[in-house]
């Protein structure tokens, strides 16, 4: 629903859809909830909805045309895909799933089984790209200061979080269930949600959206760890700078040691680092972890370097310090005392910290939705739920989530995992257990469904849902589910 | 007349689906085959147009319901009316309020007139009218946790109660309300009053001034709804146990009066995750006045 702002007052528009000839505000719909002001075009937008498959980008919803009512025949044309999203559920499922809807896909007689699943098993992975310091391994998530989650492994350039899961939403407080459940939904409904580690940072994370650690904004992911941007760019600073650190809070990097440098006969400096010497070249904490220079909590990357060796330094001597993601650098030359003192740096150098901010990819967090089918959603599916699953397993029944394509792991039950950026607008919704409600479709041969005890008498041609005045169209890119590319 | 409304059976071949603008019917009957489709049959007719002639009166049907200034003159719309001037003496209160039981039972009455019937229920977005037949009864779940087998309570409706009429009221419904309770469901006599004391309870399941509490003029969210530039509840923040069970009681005290009024039969109050049932068909046979503050979440 929108604000009210006074100058939208004028962007009201009457439907004349029927006599209650309402006024819609723009982003509002009339009493019906099925005609709705959209930029001041009166749209249909029906709380089932259907996918329609566009060729080219920006499909728009079905406008509303005054002359030729609308009758749902303009869904006949491209080929659709019913979603379950606003299916509505009976729980526990018993009863055949909402909507069993049959299509012709290609000249195959298809099935899509459509039911909202309740999940008590779902859960969030949160993959944000980041070399800040979020936190440690096992720490505890909070979301309004309740317990919704944990700080997982820590995989390239990102950092994991484990968010939900049955513990957290009905195995504590009822208020640390009903956070966690409005945090899960949030996140799935690509909405931010400002999260804080127990002993690490606070982050704001929205699916697609660059994490903002600390109130920072991340804006790139670091191109590799300190040794391995050593190795990368170490030919492009030869005979431009005596000495490289990457300083990093993984592995940092010193050009003169690493073996890249020694391959191209870089002569020792006499650098002293701090931290624990790796191989060669390469420091693990040489700084504790932090939001400063390359995920360390140093603001001056000189803190990590100790007094200069006087047999191998020489006044005069160069050396550039640079973050792993270019986003912090800055370059020093040795006085007489062999104190590196902080000079403007030469362009053939700010060109290579350039170079390396360009092979930062963006960075972002990205958001996996994880749930089981329990059994009795595949009772809604099935008179046999087992087959279901094994339907699944052999790839005769295809799974997807708001029509989105999705993950399903081996091993038992149809647990699947769906990146929520794929899926419509407002595709998650809850039940007061706390529990998720998602989308969930089987899409299979109608010869498939009735072999594994498909509810046949409740299947209805596609038609039907579509004439049933209950569907919204959205533009969809991805290919039919259930049919293979 | 160019618009017609959508009449179709549902695939299950027994109930029936009448659509006109924002008015959603189920229909089911039970009886013989041929009064099924009688009444089915007027169902449709009575149907037809129906929505054009509130429309009609529409403007008037959104004003306050000034008791004894009737001036509505369609059967459905007298009927709303009737059904709100009740509480109009001592608060704002539009026919609107009764529209939904209003429609259906409508309907309903229509089917009955042709048909004798088993059972038959005419269901308006969850504001029902109910028939049953001498010995019959519905059992009417209410469902708190789907999780969970089974009802959470299930309200046994005989053919000798007075109640053939629910309906449900509250802030998550496809109506504004001014007051915060997710749910009140009142069993009444008729639909038209069922639906009009849920919004009046509805309304008094409140906390004035709490700052959890959002709230929008209706007519910055509606232009032309009845409500004018009310308050209605937009959203509902933390609220501690003492609360919940606070703003439940003044909506019991509420549904005590028109229990003690004989407007009401029963009804059922949630609010965030706890529920308060009073005056169920036991309970008036105990001729006590007992609520029942339960946590419907923790159970």
């Amino acid at each position: 629903m929108v604000m009210e702002t006074t100058s939208a007052v004028a962007d009201k528009i009457r439907c004349d859809a029927c006599p209650v000839m309402c006024y819609i505000k723009p982003g509002a719909a009339g009493a019906c909830d099925r005609y709705a002001n959209h930029d001041g075009k009166l749209v249909r937008v029906d709380p089932h909805v259907i996918l329609e498959r566009t060729v080219s980008h920006g499909g728009k919803l079905v406008p509303f045309s005054r002359t030729e009512d609308w009758d749902g025949k303009i869904v006949h044309e491209p080929s659709t895909f019913v979603t379950a999203i606003g299916a509505g559920t009976t729980y526990p499922d018993y009863k055949p799933a909402p909507f069993i809807v049959s299509s012709e896909i290609d000249g195959v007689d298809m099935v899509t089984v459509v039911t909202e699943g309740i999940f008590s098993y779902c859960g969030i992975k949160v993959k944000i790209d980041t070399d800040r310091y979020l936190g440690p391994e096992t720490a505890t998530v909070r979301a309004q200061g309740e317990a919704v989650g944990h700080v997982t492994t820590s995989e390239y350039g990102s950092q994991m979080l484990s968010l939900g899961g049955v513990h957290h939403l009905t195995g504590g407080s009822k208020k640390e269930g009903r956070v966690t459940c409005d945090t899960l939904m949030d996140l799935a409904n690509c909405k931010a949600v400002e999260l804080t580690i127990d002993g690490g940072a606070s982050v704001v994370v929205q699916a697609g959206q660059p994490p903002i650690v600390n109130g920072v904004k991340e804006e790139r992911m670091r191109v590799g760890c300190g040794s391995a941007t050593i190795g990368m760019f170490a030919k492009q600073w030869h005979g431009k700078v005596d000495e490289v650190v990457v300083v990093d809070d993984h592995i940092t990097g010193v050009l003169s040691e690493h073996q890249a440098g020694k391959l191209l006969d870089i002569a020792d400096t006499g650098i002293k680092m701090k931290g624990r010497r790796s191989t060669p070249g390469r420091y693990f904490q040489v700084a504790d972890p932090g939001t400063g220079w390359g995920g360390t909590n140093i603001s001056d990357p000189l803190a990590i370097l100790g007094p200069f060796d006087a047999k191998e330094a020489r006044p005069g001597l160069s050396m550039l310090m640079v973050s792993t993601t270019g986003e912090h650098s800055s370059y020093y030359v040795l006085d007489e005392a062999l104190k590196p003192v902080e000079t403007e740096m030469p362009a053939d150098l700010k060109f290579s910290v350039e170079r390396i901010q360009e092979n930062c990819e963006p960075a972002l967090c990205t958001v996996l939705f994880m749930a089981g089918a329990g059994g009795s959603l595949r009772a809604g599916v099935t008179d046999n739920p087992v087959r279901l699953t094994r339907s699944v397993k052999d790839a005769l029944t295809r799974v997807t989530s708001g029509g989105a394509p999705v993950y399903v792991w081996p091993g038992g039950g149809i647990t699947y995992m769906v990146d929520v950026t794929q899926m419509p607008s407002g595709a998650f919704g809850y039940v007061p257990t706390p529990a998720l409600v998602a989308p969930i479709e089987f899409t299979m041969k109608l010869s498939d469904y009735a072999a594994l005890g498909g509810h046949m008498d409740y299947v209805k041609p596609l038609s039907e849902v579509q004439n049933g005045d209950d569907v919204r169209q959205l533009p969809w890119q991805n290919p039919i589910p259930g049919l293979r590319a | 007349m160019t618009r017609l409304p959508q009449i179709a059976l549902l695939s299950d071949g027994r109930r029936l689906h009448l659509q006109d603008g924002p008015i959603d019917l189920i229909v089911e009957a039970r009886g013989r085959a041929d009064a099924v489709r009688a009444a089915y049959e007027a169902a449709a007719r009575r149907f037809t147009g129906l929505l054009d002639e509130l429309c009609a009166e529409l403007a008037e049907l959104r004003r306050a319901a000034l008791p004894a200034a009737c001036s509505l003159e369609g059967t459905v719309a007298r009927r709303m009316y009737a059904a709100v001037t009740p509480y109009a003496w001592d608060r704002f209160i539009t026919p609107m309020a009764a529209v939904a039981g209003g429609v259906a039972e409508e309907i309903l009455g229509a089917m009955l007139d042709v048909a004798t019937l088993d059972q038959a229920y005419v269901n308006n977005g969850g504001d029902i009218a109910l028939h049953l037949g001498a010995g019959e009864h519905f059992s009417v779940g209410l469902m708190d946790r789907p999780d969970r087998d089974g009802v959470m309570r299930t309200m046994r409706i005989d053919s000798d109660d007075r109640a053939r009429g629910i309906a449900t009221s509250g802030r998550h419904g496809r109506s504004f309300s001014l007051g915060i309770a997710d749910a009140v469901t009142v069993l009444a006599a008729t639909a038209s009053q069922a639906d009009a004391a849920a919004t009046v309870i509805a309304n008094a399941v409140d906390l004035p001034g709490h700052p959890a509490i959002t709230r929008q003029p209706a007519n910055a969210l509606q232009p032309d709804s009845d409500l004018g530039a009310r308050l209605v509840t937009r959203g509902v923040g933390e609220l501690s146990r003492d609360e919940i069970a606070a703003a439940l009681e003044s909506g019991a005290e509420c549904a005590r009066q028109l229990f003690d009024r004989g407007l009401i039969e029963g009804a059922v109050l949630r609010l965030c995750g706890d529920m308060l049932v009073m005056g169920t068909k036991d309970i008036e046979e105990q001729r006590s006045r007992p609520s029942v503050l339960e946590n419907a979440v923790d159970a």
